[in-house]
């Protein structure tokens, strides 16, 4: 318990430097330029003090929740008697990883789709495009981008490829799409790739991919272990930009029909 | 004062609902899978829970905290500072907002130490505890900086009104121009860093900024302009963390 308390007092110091830069810009420029004193002051005081006790908390917990979670079930799904029990092969080629591309898939669908900033992008896709784009359509095609991105970002920590290839290949696809997509959708979508990831998800996805790379064969954590959150940013610009110009594409038929 | 503490109690259950609805969905595959395909035992199901619980109380805490204190005051200096008209002040203030969100960021406070942790394993850098925490200190700000450098392009591009595609594909040539020359172990952290950055304080007043600042200018439209900040500010890390492996090295 004692070991407990002197090593989250480091945390909540830790935590109090991380918000200093932030604290120091808005009470500096609010002083010296805006130079009004801060309304409801000892409000905003107590509030910084509960980001920083959140903070503190917040990483104190990853360090035996989510991290060991995901570092466990890469563990697991990998491990040769698991492989063993539920391939039929005996090789271990990629194949026998199916399990892992599938976890991976339903952790990036069922996490994406509860997302509430990707509702509220969602919500304000619809108000924009009047309608064109359904906010439920939106989420679920966000949600199978990251899904499938996920996926595939194991995959490519399983198999060891080069992990540049596959992104040169998403950033062409995107550059191709932002040529023929409505123009009003791209900036939404360009931003949808970096709300799609929250705080509780980049734990658990980061610790999955070094897990998976510390146990399947062949594979080094510092080369092959990160990549997976890439992954999950930009597959949702693909999807999103994809599904705005299939909407355009049925709306352009019906009123032609 | 009693009305204040109910206040306080009704928005602290409503957050702490919130933050188990985002846990929900991890926790439920989890036990799926764990239930349905491996059927193996989990260790330390204790401390795991008692986790879990750490985590859901400080990302309350947290949001409860950035809602009561830090958003409100941002959001309105954000707006006030986009209406000003001195460009110099906007330009160092969006500098200062995106570096100092991003400092704050608990995703990248997280993975910043797992691949300080990663590169003292693999011996990338030095056995000891302090290179590992100057290493994950580096790459953080590293990271602030390049969102700092992202928001000042970004508010640049809405008062010129440049086109935020120019940006992106401009962006997208730095990381592949970048990537062969940096050293191999810092691809992967380099990619992940864009996604990892905008996350809970940054994507609000980072919008707040970019929405106030599309609106006071003639001629914008908030809702296609004010956009494409955050989007931005997800290439920069990658290029910057690439150069930061580069430095380290």
């Amino acid at each position: 318990m004692i070991d407990w308390f002197i090593h989250f007092s480091g945390t909540l110091g830790a935590a109090c430097r991380d918000i200093l830069p932030i604290a120091a810009i808005i009470f500096g420029s609010q002083v010296l330029i805006i130079r009004r004193p801060i309304p409801n002051l000892r409000r905003v005081l107590a509030g910084f003090f509960y980001v920083v006790l959140g903070i503190a908390l917040f990483l104190e917990g990853l360090e035996t929740s989510l991290f060991p979670l995901g570092e466990l079930m890469a563990k697991q799904l990998t491990s040769s008697t698991f492989i063993q029990a539920s391939a039929r092969t005996t090789e271990m080629d990629w194949q026998a990883y199916g399990w892992v591309y599938a976890f991976a898939a339903a952790i990036g669908f069922a996490t994406t789709l509860a997302e509430p900033s990707l509702l509220a992008v969602a919500l304000k896709a619809e108000e924009i495009s009047g309608g064109a784009i359904g906010a439920w359509g939106l989420r679920l095609a966000v949600s199978l981008g990251v899904a499938f991105g996920i996926a595939l970002g194991t995959y490519r920590i399983v198999t060891g490829t080069e992990l540049y290839l596959y992104i040169l290949a998403g950033y062409v696809v995107v550059v191709i799409q932002t040529a023929f997509a409505p123009k009003m959708i791209v900036g939404l979508a360009y931003d949808s790739g970096g709300v799609t990831t929250s705080t509780v998800t980049v734990p658990l996805v980061t610790a999955l991919g070094l897990g998976l790379a510390s146990t399947v064969p062949g594979r080094d954590p510092v080369l092959d272990g990160f990549g997976l959150i890439a992954f999950a940013s930009l597959f949702p610009i693909i999807s999103v930009m994809g599904y705005a110009q299939a909407a355009a594409w049925l709306s352009r038929r019906r009123s032609l029909s | 004062m009693s009305s204040l503490v109910r206040l306080l109690k009704n928005r602290f259950t409503l957050q702490l609902t919130r933050s188990l609805l985002d846990l929900a969905p991890i926790v439920g595959v989890i036990v799926a899978f764990q239930v349905g395909v491996i059927h193996q035992p989990i260790p330390e199901v204790f401390a795991l829970l008692l986790g879990l619980l750490q985590v859901v109380l400080g990302l309350t805490l947290f949001v409860l905290g950035l809602e009561q204190g830090l958003f409100p005051i941002g959001e309105s200096m954000a707006y006030a500072f986009a209406r000003k008209g001195s460009v110099l002040w906007l330009l160092l203030f969006a500098f200062g907002l995106g570096f100092g969100t991003t400092v704050a960021e608990p995703a990248l406070i997280a993975v910043a130490n797992q691949a300080a942790d990663v590169a003292r394993q693999g011996n990338v850098i030095a056995d000891s505890l302090e290179a590992q925490e100057n290493y994950a200190l580096g790459l953080r700000l590293t990271v602030a900086l390049s969102v700092g450098f992202a928001i000042v392009v970004g508010v640049l591009r809405i008062l010129r009104g440049w086109p935020l595609h120019y940006l992106m594909i401009g962006g997208y040539i730095g990381v592949m121009i970048m990537t062969p020359f940096a050293p191999a172990e810092i691809i992967g952290i380099a990619y992940d860093s864009g996604g990892v950055t905008t996350s809970t304080i940054t994507v609000p007043l980072v919008t707040a900024l970019g929405v106030g600042l599309a609106t006071a200018i003639k001629g914008r439209n908030p809702l296609l302009d004010g956009f494409g900040l955050i989007a931005f500010a997800s290439l920069t890390p990658m290029v910057f963390v690439m150069a930061f492996g580069m430095l380290v090295r």
